[in-house]
């Protein structure tokens, strides 16, 4: 059996169950901690640190989406030091990828008045759309590599494994065994990754030729007449 | 980003599962598709279909016009026209009242016995109890039946029997509170695939076990702690010698067997042949891996079956299935959260359109139609005269269309199903077909079944209709309309209404009642008499569907049944021999083909081969293991002809340990090769369900010029 636990968040006390998360503690009294990476249908992995806080007695900022509730623990989510992080998070993103797709990150970019312009000889990630497969596009220029595709493709949902983290450091990007094709993979097209995305770098094909300027009708009549394959 | 102008909360309609959708809706056209990550029944997950597979809806070859066939067909004449320069477009008044006319003529000349009607497990419940009722109050026949009889028709029965219930014990959630349980004649990853996320997750996540008891080598069989390959159609055997072991090595509940069961003596004096070592020689299982199954199921703490077709559709479907109750007898692994027996319905409304009464021995809410009191309350419900209803049981699917000749059946109404796919021995029923005097057909497609009609009424899919869908875990759903119809396509249950108004009035019937003015009220009248249904309102299932049975209207539902009782009382053991199946692998047709799905493509393909999903997987395979494929000299990829003694495809082989040793798989899906050519039409004498799962076929090397498209190639990393 898991024991309670009383803690302080902004001031306000909380007792929680003690595998509580931060963020969830939070949640229960109404205190709001921005997520990027977290889901709740995925494991945290803290990737982000959007939802870090200041915990009195750490030296370093805590991740509010992972770190569990402890007896007596204070926390502050909105301190100086808090907001300068979460400023600087989003200004990173911003300078290395395409948030266009990402409404809910360019809302946060206003409440923490993070610029875009912050770091102005940041190298993008910028990637062709990888168009191959009829269900749906990939355009990694827009991913914030919050592994929430990779995790839906393994343990989290599909038990599939057919997209992973590929390359290291700057260069890391998701994808295939060996670069494969999506329909060469051991990819289901069943989309879950898509569905957790948080900022349009998946997109479903038809979503995907609506914003291409393709009206419904144009869309419905493509590939309904017999499909030439290449041969192996 | 595109901004939706409505987001529409909808169930799936493709398989059993019945997950949750949302529509996203910009002018008219459904550009995505997600799903709430906290549904009950899919948590957020959905699979190839249900997220992308719903693209159909705007084919330019659907048909959103009524249509009267310009030539006149004759019996005995009929032809398919699936191109539209052979069909005349009309009003709906003109189709209808054609429809009317021609439909009257016959009844006045040949009785009740020369109508019948396929209803449609794709159909809403609503939808599926007006068809049933349009029939039996009109035209006083039983002769009404839907695909339930192809898929589990064996189960049904065999339930039926030991039971007195046929649909699942228990949900398809409470697989990950299992400790064991057993998968057998199910690729659930295919053909369930959210239940097979939840079967994975019981056993990667909760330290569940499984058994899986398939002659394929299923995906499942990676997470599995034991495979039993059993050849095609030895279930009995397997499954009997399980209990053989259960009951020689005394792992038996004997509590339950003397409070909640009859027949158990002799059961037990039927078992002496059923050894390990007998099941071994018959199935090809080796005895040792049945001893072990035996004990992980009687001895777990909470242990459950999980079956496909792979159990009913053979010509011993209901004995297989009986197989399988037993053990749950035996053990006591029934009535409790976590155990139960669990047939996983297909389609998304099949347990609807059964629960409906589309079915030629029942009406709604599976009462006998040569039972008095039933009919009696039906006729009331129907403003019938005393006696006025058929009590005489119905032809089943298949039988409706064997008896398709003068003194027959003469005229078939058809809703949404595609025989001429999905039936037995297609040349067979091409044959029956051609014999009908009229024939009507409701669907969003001219499929094969379809061409053969004389008028063609266009209904709309799921995403154009309110209702409801019951699935596979008796959770009753609401289907929503999420954009208006398209052309001058009209929702099933209006179409029936206008029909049966116009034959009402030309018959001079006393109505029946067919002015709704929506949906629910004819969910109502239905659950009037239907007590399963009875607390079931649009209002109480808005957000989440309601698990019936639902007696009244403060009832939760009741997600695990037979927690007390059975619903004939005790459950009933019966006596099983061992019966092969009816045609068996020789030197002619030495291999055993075996049918079923694949992921991206649904049943006689009329949605899925018109949808993006046909790009994802355009081609029939043949699937050999490496062993046949070298002995006859075929690599991956090569044309080859399959033969059985009732007919023909040529496709490409796929070579895979997927398959076992002398057994080929084929999908059902692909016109262009119909696995349903080969199969043979023998039937279980009492599901009348037809043998799909097993029938000899030879395979022979073949030229590329010989294939239907040979510039299609299936190029995919799974498969």
């Amino acid at each position: 059996m898991t024991e309670n636990v009383t803690l302080t968040i902004d001031g306000k006390q909380v007792s929680v169950e003690s595998d509580t998360t931060l963020l969830k503690a939070a949640q229960q009294i109404g205190v709001d901690i921005p997520t990027i990476c977290f889901h709740e249908a995925t494991t945290s992995n803290a990737l982000c640190r959007i939802c870090v806080v200041e915990v009195e007695g750490q030296r370093l900022l805590q991740p509010a989406c992972i770190v569990k509730a402890a007896q007596d623990m204070k926390v502050r989510t909105r301190s100086e030091k808090v907001v300068r992080a979460r400023r600087t998070v989003l200004e990173m993103l911003a300078s290395t990828m395409d948030l266009s797709d990402a409404p809910e990150i360019l809302t946060m970019m206003d409440e923490y008045g993070a610029s875009a312009e912050r770091f102005p000889d940041a190298e993008r990630r910028e990637s062709e759309v990888k168009d191959d497969n009829p269900m749906y596009v990939r355009d990694y220029s827009k991913c914030l590599l919050c592994w929430r595709c990779v995790q839906v493709c393994a343990e989290d949902a599909q038990y599939t494994f057919a997209i992973n983290f590929d390359g290291r450091g700057f260069e890391t990007q998701i994808g295939t065994f060996f670069d494969r094709s999506i329909p060469e993979t051991s990819c289901v097209l069943c989309g879950q990754c898509v569905a957790v995305c948080p900022t349009g770098a998946l997109k479903p094909k038809r979503e995907f030729l609506l914003e291409q300027g393709m009206s419904p009708n144009e869309i419905s009549v493509l590939n309904t007449g017999r499909k030439r394959r290449k041969e192996k | 980003m595109i901004k939706p102008d409505r987001i529409v909360t909808t169930t799936c309609p493709y398989c059993g599962v019945g997950c949750n959708l949302e529509l996203h809706v910009k002018d008219d056209f459904i550009f995505k598709v997600t799903s709430p990550f906290d549904s009950p029944v899919n948590h957020g997950n959905l699979c190839v279909k249900g997220r992308f597979g719903y693209d159909y809806i705007y084919h330019p070859k659907r048909v959103t016009t009524p249509l009267i066939r310009k030539t006149k067909q004759e019996a005995g004449r009929r032809t398919q026209a699936f191109d539209l320069s052979e069909w005349r477009e009309v009003s709906w008044d003109e189709a209808l009242d054609y429809a009317a006319d021609r439909l009257v003529e016959i009844y006045k000349r040949g009785g009740s016995d020369a109508m019948a009607v396929y209803c449609c497990a794709k159909a809403t419940n609503e939808d599926n109890y007006l068809l049933q009722k349009m029939y039996r109050s009109i035209f006083r026949t039983n002769n009404v039946d839907h695909c339930t009889r192809l898929c589990h028709a064996g189960s049904v029965v065999a339930l039926q029997q030991a039971v007195g219930s046929s649909a699942m014990s228990n949900t398809a959630s409470q697989v990950i509170q299992n400790d064991v349980f057993i998968v057998t004649g199910s690729n659930t990853t295919e053909n369930h695939p959210i239940i097979s996320l939840q079967m994975k997750e019981a056993v990667q996540k909760h330290g569940a076990k499984m058994i899986v008891v398939d002659p394929r080598r299923i995906e499942l069989v990676d997470f599995a702690d034991l495979w039993l390959p059993l050849k095609p159609g030895t279930n009995v055997p397997v499954f009997t010698a399980m209990a053989y072991v259960i009951v020689t090595e005394n792992l038996v509940n004997h509590d339950f067997i003397n409070d909640r069961t009859e027949g158990y003596t002799e059961f037990l004096a039927s078992l002496e042949d059923f050894t390990p070592e007998y099941a071994e020689k018959i199935s090809g299982v080796p005895a040792e891996d049945i001893r072990k199954a035996a004990r992980m199921y009687a001895t777990a703490k909470n242990a459950a079956i999980y079956w496909g077709m792979g159990i009913s559709q053979l010509s011993h479907g209901t004995a297989s299935a009986l197989a399988l109750i037993h053990l749950a007898f035996l053990t006591g692994h029934i009535g409790r959260d976590g155990t139960g027996l669990n047939p996983l319905r297909g389609q998304n409304n099949v347990q609807g359109a059964s629960d409906m009464g589309a079915m030629p021995f029942h009406y709604p809410g599976y009462m006998r139609v040569d039972n008095e009191d039933n009919a009696a309350k039906w006729e009331k419900t129907w403003n019938i005269e005393a006696g006025g209803l058929s009590r005489k049981l119905g032809l089943t699917t298949t039988e409706i269309l064997s008896h398709a000749h003068e003194g027959g059946v003469r005229a078939l109404y058809i809703m949404g199903e595609n025989p001429m796919m999905s039936e037995p021995n297609l040349n067979e029923t091409r044959k029956h077909m051609e014999q009908l005097e009229f024939l009507v057909a409701q669907d969003i497609f001219i499929n094969e079944s379809g061409a053969f009609a004389d008028v063609f009424l266009p209904a709309t899919p799921f995403a154009e209709k309110d209702g409801t869908f019951s699935n596979t875990d008796r959770r009753v759903q609401r289907v929503r309309a999420a954009q208006k119809p398209r052309g001058q396509s009209r929702p099933d249950w209006q179409i029936i209404c206008d029909l049966a108004l116009r034959l009402e009035s030309r018959l001079g019937r006393v109505t029946a009642k067919w002015d709704y003015s929506n949906p629910e009220e004819i969910l109502r009248e239905m659950a009037g008499v239907n007590l399963d249904y009875a607390g079931i309102t649009y209002e109480r299932i808005d957000k989440v569907g309601l698990i019936y049975p639902v007696p009244n209207m403060n009832h939760p539902g009741t997600p695990t049944l037979f927690k007390d009782s059975f619903p004939r009382g005790r459950g009933k053991f019966h006596v099983l021999d061992y019966v092969p199946v009816m045609e068996e692998a020789d030197d002619e047709f030495p291999f055993i083909l075996t049918t079923g799905r694949v992921l991206e493509h649904w049943h006689g393909g009329t949605m899925t081969r018109n949808s993006a999903l046909n790009e994802a997987y355009p081609e029939a395979r043949v699937q050999m293991h490496p062993a046949d494929a070298e002995m006859h000299g075929i690599r991956d990829g090569d044309p080859v002809k399959v033969q059985s003694r009732r007919g023909e495809v040529v496709l490409r082989a796929t070579v895979t340990e997927k398959t076992t040793v002398g057994v080929v798989f084929i999908p059902f899906h692909f016109a262009e090769a119909a696995a349903n050519l080969l199969t043979n039409d023998a039937l279980d004498p009492q599901a009348k369900i037809p043998e799909f799962k097993a029938c000899a076929v030879q395979v022979f090397p073949a030229r590329e010029d010989e294939l239907a498209h040979p510039d299609v190639m299936l190029s995919r990393g799974r498969y």
